[in-house]
């Protein structure tokens, strides 16, 4: 009988690039958490992601980029999110994310940037102690 | 948010508001009770449609394709797609979506991945009050996905009106079509991946296994080939499924199925309050865990000590 929740998370590949492998490493790191973890495929536009997570009802979004679209599609995510009045999910993004272009996402909304070497336990015990339940 | 807000949000097909019910529902939240009781009135109008079927037969892809024919013909599409729960973190991995990605911007198709919990039978103790939710909010279809069935998960026999078994060519000889379980919910089977050497033999063994059946029913499973990745075979599907309900309204059966679901429900809903009730009142307490040493060091036997707690509850209620 788990009356407890569960933190759903919503990972996604947000515009064109095809490798998703650090995107899956993520998602099963999250999943042995004990996260519920939807993941979503490849080649998501950030209308298809704001939906995704609105009927998903997700807590958190993690998204991964390796193609450089981020400082575009990070922020437009965070645009579409405001837009539909959501401001209780945490956003978190991945992927290869040149140092120089966290702070403007960090400004745009996206609370955390992890890149390549981040230990797993790392980006697991950011989630928990930041999530709104 | 109060429940009287959230219900009203889900009747007029918000749906943020049905996605928060869910949760609700999911995280057996005190008010998603008091909604969903006050949207059973407006529930019992959506067809539900189960698919089950061994894991990798194409069930997502299916159910997408399924989907899209009831969109040529207007039908408004409610899906629950249930995976399953690590038996060891409670984590899940819910991929079912990623199939579906062709109705991400059609308000009318709702989809909502769903973990086990642990739950067994196919299905998530939630789902059958999730599919009450998305009928509420006016879905004229609800598709229910199970897990990737073996042989007994048959939970969505009591969910579904119409039962669609999935199966693949090349699984399993003729005998695994004889068996009792899955193979005998099926309303309607599929054998999908219609295009694989084997298709047309396995079509073969299903119907001989339903030449078997002695039970007298008036519907003999149809069974159907269909592609969910070229889409070859859904229209007649989705005409199937359609006259599967007829069939259902026509005989009275659905009727007769509706009276079994209340009381198997009503049943339910009373077991599963009575139990939490006798365990809030029993564990932690002395005498409980006493009780329970006693029977490991086998100075008292599990059978009798269950015996005379219940006793000892039924006269505390009485009082």
């Amino acid at each position: 009988m788990s009356s407890s929740k569960k933190i759903r998370v919503l990972v996604a590949k947000p515009g064109l690039d095809g490798h998703d492998r650090g995107a899956k490493i993520v998602a099963r790191a999250l999943r042995d958490a004990g996260m519920e973890v939807i993941y979503t495929g490849l080649r998501q536009t950030p209308e298809m992601i704001v939906e995704a997570a609105i009927s998903e009802d997700v807590n958190v979004i993690g998204m991964s980029i390796l193609s450089g679209a981020h400082n575009a599609l990070f922020p437009k995510v965070m645009e579409l999110l405001k837009a539909e009045g959501v401001d209780n999910i945490l956003v978190i993004g991945g992927g290869i994310i040149p140092q120089d272009d966290v702070p403007a996402l960090k400004a745009a909304g996206i609370a955390e940037v992890f890149g390549p070497g981040t230990p797993l336990a790392e980006i697991v015990g950011y989630i928990e102690s930041n999530v709104k339940l | 948010m109060p429940a009287t807000k959230l219900v009203k949000g889900v009747l007029k097909g918000n749906r943020r508001d049905l996605a928060r019910l869910i949760t609700l529902i999911e995280n057996e939240h005190s008010s998603a009770a008091n909604a969903l009781s006050m949207l059973y009135k407006h529930t019992g109008n959506a067809h539900i449609v189960g698919v089950t079927g061994p894991p990798g037969s194409g069930k997502s892809t299916l159910v997408t394709r399924i989907t899209a024919e009831y969109r040529k013909r207007s039908k408004t599409i409610g899906i629950v797609c249930v995976d399953p729960s690590s038996p060891f973190t409670g984590g899940a991995l819910l991929g079912d979506r990623i199939r579906m990605q062709e109705h991400s911007f059609d308000k009318d198709v709702y989809v909502r991945s769903m973990s086990t919990r642990g739950h067994l039978g196919g299905l998530a103790r939630a789902t059958s009050d999730a599919v009450r939710a998305i009928d509420a909010s006016g879905k004229d279809i609800v598709i229910v996905e199970t897990v990737g069935a073996g042989q007994s998960e048959v939970k969505v026999v009591e969910v579904a009106h119409t039962v669609i078994v999935a199966d693949v060519p090349g699984a399993g000889d003729d005998i695994q079509a004889i068996k009792a379980g899955i193979m005998e919910i099926a309303d309607i089977f599929v054998v999908n991946k219609a295009d694989y050497p084997g298709a047309d033999k396995k079509v073969t063994e299903i119907n001989a296994m339903l030449d078997l059946d002695s039970r007298e029913r008036g519907w003999r499973p149809p069974v159907l080939l269909t592609n969910a990745l070229t889409g070859d075979g859904i229209p007649e599907l989705v005409d199937m499924i359609g006259e599967h309900m007829s069939y259902l309204q026509e005989t009275g059966l659905l009727k007769e199925k509706g009276l079994q679901r209340s009381r198997d429900e009503l049943e339910q809903i009373m077991e599963y309050k009575l139990t939490r009730e006798l365990f809030t009142r029993l564990r932690g307490t002395p005498e409980y865990e006493q009780a329970i040493k006693k029977i490991a060091g086998r100075d008292d036997d599990p059978y009798s000590v269950a015996e005379r707690l219940i006793a000892g509850f039924l006269i505390s209620v009485r009082e």
